[in-house]
């Protein structure tokens, strides 16, 4: 699936207000729903930041994507587990993943190693996106988010989504 | 704290009280702003709380939310922790605000003239931005006594309203 496939995939599944900080792996993502005024894509100049507007925009009756690298969510942290998670915002959650099995520059190897156990460590169901079940994925994520109130953190490794 | 003494003074679905994730409420009003453009969004914060993400006010700027109001209470000091000082004595955040693409921005230093400038800026085309000199206030108030996801479920009816 190419970058526009994937925006539009995710504007068919109702989702409507698009914020975030880019990342390389995000680079043509962010640039797609900047470019289309349809997405309504607004920069943030901090994930945090991005997070408190999806849960703003959300209140007002929007469906909400958060694109961030996963350097973002050290930011985030506090925004997740004191806005988020405890008045049950169901925000989707798009996470590169720089310093996969740590081949990166090295200040994205110490996060690259402790993503994943970040997300489980406050409980945010988090999907690593893979090339076959993209809309599998998606789907299941708006299914959790639906049902528990919950973010859903997908993660996006370098070459996944072209 | 602001969320309290507003919660004690008088409580309504339409305050969305943020009770954790400082720093964050110029971007949630944002976001419910850009949502609801048919709806008025006030946002009101101490000085602590607007020096923590002064980034929102140039994304509010950007975004230029005709119908976006914020407000800050600055008592130059972190009230609820016991009063500790902020740097604000001498931060023009009035200005911040106007040079960051405010349509208004203005400061204030009694109660007659922050009513004044209110009734104003209520039918003026925003964002607009009342920076508010206060005196600091050492009173215990009570904490907010509604469940966060409530908080939230009746925020959301309130604004999604037609």
């Amino acid at each position: 699936m190419n970058h526009k496939e994937f925006c539009t995939l995710l504007k068919n599944n109702g989702f409507n207000f698009y914020t975030g900080v880019p990342c390389s792996i995000l680079g043509n993502i962010i640039n797609h729903l900047s470019k289309n005024k349809q997405f309504a894509y607004v920069p943030a100049t901090r994930e945090d930041e991005a997070l408190g507007m999806a849960a703003g925009a959300y209140m007002g009756g929007k469906k909400p994507v958060v694109l961030m690298q996963n350097s973002g969510l050290g930011v985030s942290i506090n925004a997740l587990t004191s806005l988020v998670l405890l008045y049950k915002f169901p925000i989707l959650l798009i996470i590169s993943w720089r310093g996969y099995k740590g081949k990166d520059a090295p200040e994205h190897i110490l996060m690259g190693k402790y993503t994943l156990k970040f997300l489980r460590s406050t409980n945010i169901p988090t999907k690593i996106l893979s090339k076959k079940s993209l809309e599998k994925q998606l789907g299941e994520s708006i299914g959790i988010m639906k049902n528990q109130g919950k973010p859903v953190a997908l993660v996006l490794k370098r070459g996944v989504i072209d | 704290m602001i969320s309290r003494k507003l919660f004690s003074i008088k409580d309504r679905p339409q305050n969305f009280y943020m009770l954790g994730s400082m720093g964050l409420a110029s971007a949630i009003g944002l976001g419910a702003a850009l949502a609801r453009p048919d709806k008025k969004i006030i946002v009101l914060v101490g000085d602590g709380n607007i020096l923590m993400s002064l980034g929102a006010l140039a994304t509010i700027g950007k975004m230029s939310p005709k119908n976006f109001i914020h407000i800050v209470l600055d008592n130059e000091c972190h009230e609820s922790t016991g009063g500790q000082n902020t740097v604000s004595s001498i931060t023009k955040l009035d200005i911040i605000a106007s040079s960051s693409g405010f349509s208004n921005s203005q400061r204030v230093e009694s109660v007659e003239e922050l009513k004044k400038v209110m009734k104003k800026l209520l039918n003026t085309k925003g964002p607009s931005f009342i920076h508010a000199k206060i005196e600091r206030e050492r009173v215990d108030v009570p904490r907010v006594s509604i469940e966060p996801p409530e908080i939230k479920n009746r925020f959301m009816k309130e604004l999604t309203k037609n």
